[in-house]
């Protein structure tokens, strides 16, 4: 049992490590394209208005990327990274109801609710 | 300053922050906030947005290097996600009500404290295995490896943990950070859990916490995609690189002055915070 943990572990491992390098290539074409495309000073942070409504959600996201926009791009990277950890409650769960450990099958779900709780902000 | 050369900038400041973290253990992500804010004058919230995405990826990216050494325990890190979850959840609803300077007040004292956990000796307290009624329920308890076997481990005051484990995800929310001391305070002193299990297994649990809290952020316009871009590449490329290299640096000279930037960083951020200036 100790093994197919371990193998199970693993797994999950080289799974998120996947998807964080997916996630940086992701965010660094999206950056390369807006830094070719801006002029000019920097952007300036110092007073807090929130990023445009299209950069919060998955659909103003998507819609964006369709319109070659750069800043888009990057928010597509940063939603994989997101989802990471996410899928890794899941596999988790998963690995957890392999080994009939109901148990710990729950608590998973209920991290994974919690989880969900938080990404349903941004539909 | 142009677009370029600010991105440039942050790129290379958040690369020496992952470098420095993963050398020392104390992670890089509790100085990105500072440098944004303090440095490039960055309002907190979109600094503390930026930072939490290169927690996540910090986390997920080190996974793998972790699990195989077998010192993380994985249902000991579900169980208490469980509270590093909500305490996320409420610390991200709070940073949407609470005054930008009290943020940064308490992202004082939190930078402070990282600090002087770091001074404290890491002896590696051998595992507890005075048996535990609720951890043994729970099945709270393991092996790691040791020269010639393994040894084993139960966990101790679980209530106890757990609610640090809250308080920790709350701070993690609260100021986009991954709060890896306070999660090994909870595992390693107040669980009894051995030092090495406590770190690793806080490490994959960073990822999972900061990822209950980044839905919220992102809904709020709080991750500014131009500005996250140099944070996150430059705090993962670092932190890779840190943890190839750790094997061959001597660390103690680097860790005090590190700890010595953390104090610095942190003095001046009470200061800005009691003067208004957050």
């Amino acid at each position: 049992m100790r093994v197919t943990d371990e193998k199970l572990d693993i797994a999950i491992g080289r799974t998120l490590q996947g998807g964080v390098l997916l996630a940086a290539l992701i965010v660094l074409i999206g950056g390369v394209m807006y830094l070719l495309g801006v002029s000019g000073p920097r952007p300036d942070y110092s007073h807090f208005h929130g990023v445009p409504e299209h950069l919060r959600t998955p659909s103003g996201i998507w819609h964006g990327i369709i319109h070659g926009d750069p800043e888009s791009i990057v928010q597509l990277g940063l939603l994989v990274l997101i989802a990471t950890p996410v899928v890794r409650v899941i596999l988790a769960g998963i690995g957890f109801l392999m080994e009939r450990d109901r148990l710990y099958f729950w608590v998973s779900a209920i991290v994974l609710a919690v989880l969900c709780y938080s990404l349903w902000h941004i539909r | 300053m142009t677009t370029v050369e600010f991105s440039g900038l942050i790129f290379l400041s958040s690369l020496a922050a992952g470098l420095l973290g993963a050398l020392t253990g104390l992670g890089g992500g509790v100085v990105i906030v500072p440098v944004l804010t303090l440095l490039f004058h960055v309002d907190i919230r979109y600094a503390i947005g930026a930072s939490l995405v290169s927690v996540i990826a910090t986390s997920s990216g080190a996974a793998a290097a972790y699990v195989r050494e077998g010192y993380s325990n994985v249902r000991i890190g579900m169980f208490l996600e469980i509270a590093t979850t909500l305490g996320a959840v409420l610390g991200a609803w709070l940073t949407t009500r609470v005054p930008t300077n009290t943020i940064g007040f308490i992202f004082a004292l939190v930078l402070l404290y990282s600090a002087v956990a770091s001074w404290r000796k890491k002896e590696s307290h051998t595992g507890n295995t005075r048996p535990n009624k609720l951890a043994e329920r729970l099945r709270l308890r393991g092996s790691f490896p040791v020269v010639g076997g393994k040894e084993e481990y139960v966990a101790q005051h679980v209530p106890a943990g757990f609610g640090l484990m809250f308080s920790a995800g709350t701070l993690s929310g609260l100021l986009g950070i991954g709060s890896g001391a306070v999660k090994v305070l909870a595992m390693d002193q107040a669980m009894g859990l051995p030092f090495k299990v406590s770190t690793t297994t806080s490490n994959f649990m960073i990822g999972v916490t900061a990822a209950a809290s980044a839905g919220i952020y992102l809904s709020r316009g709080y991750i500014a995609p131009e500005l996250a871009m140099p944070v996150m590449l430059g705090v993962l490329a670092g932190s890779l690189a840190g943890a190839k290299i750790l094997v061959h640096a001597r660390v103690n000279t680097l860790r005090l002055l590190f700890a010595l930037v953390i104090v610095a960083l942190g003095v001046e951020m009470l200061l800005n915070s009691v003067a208004g200036r957050l």
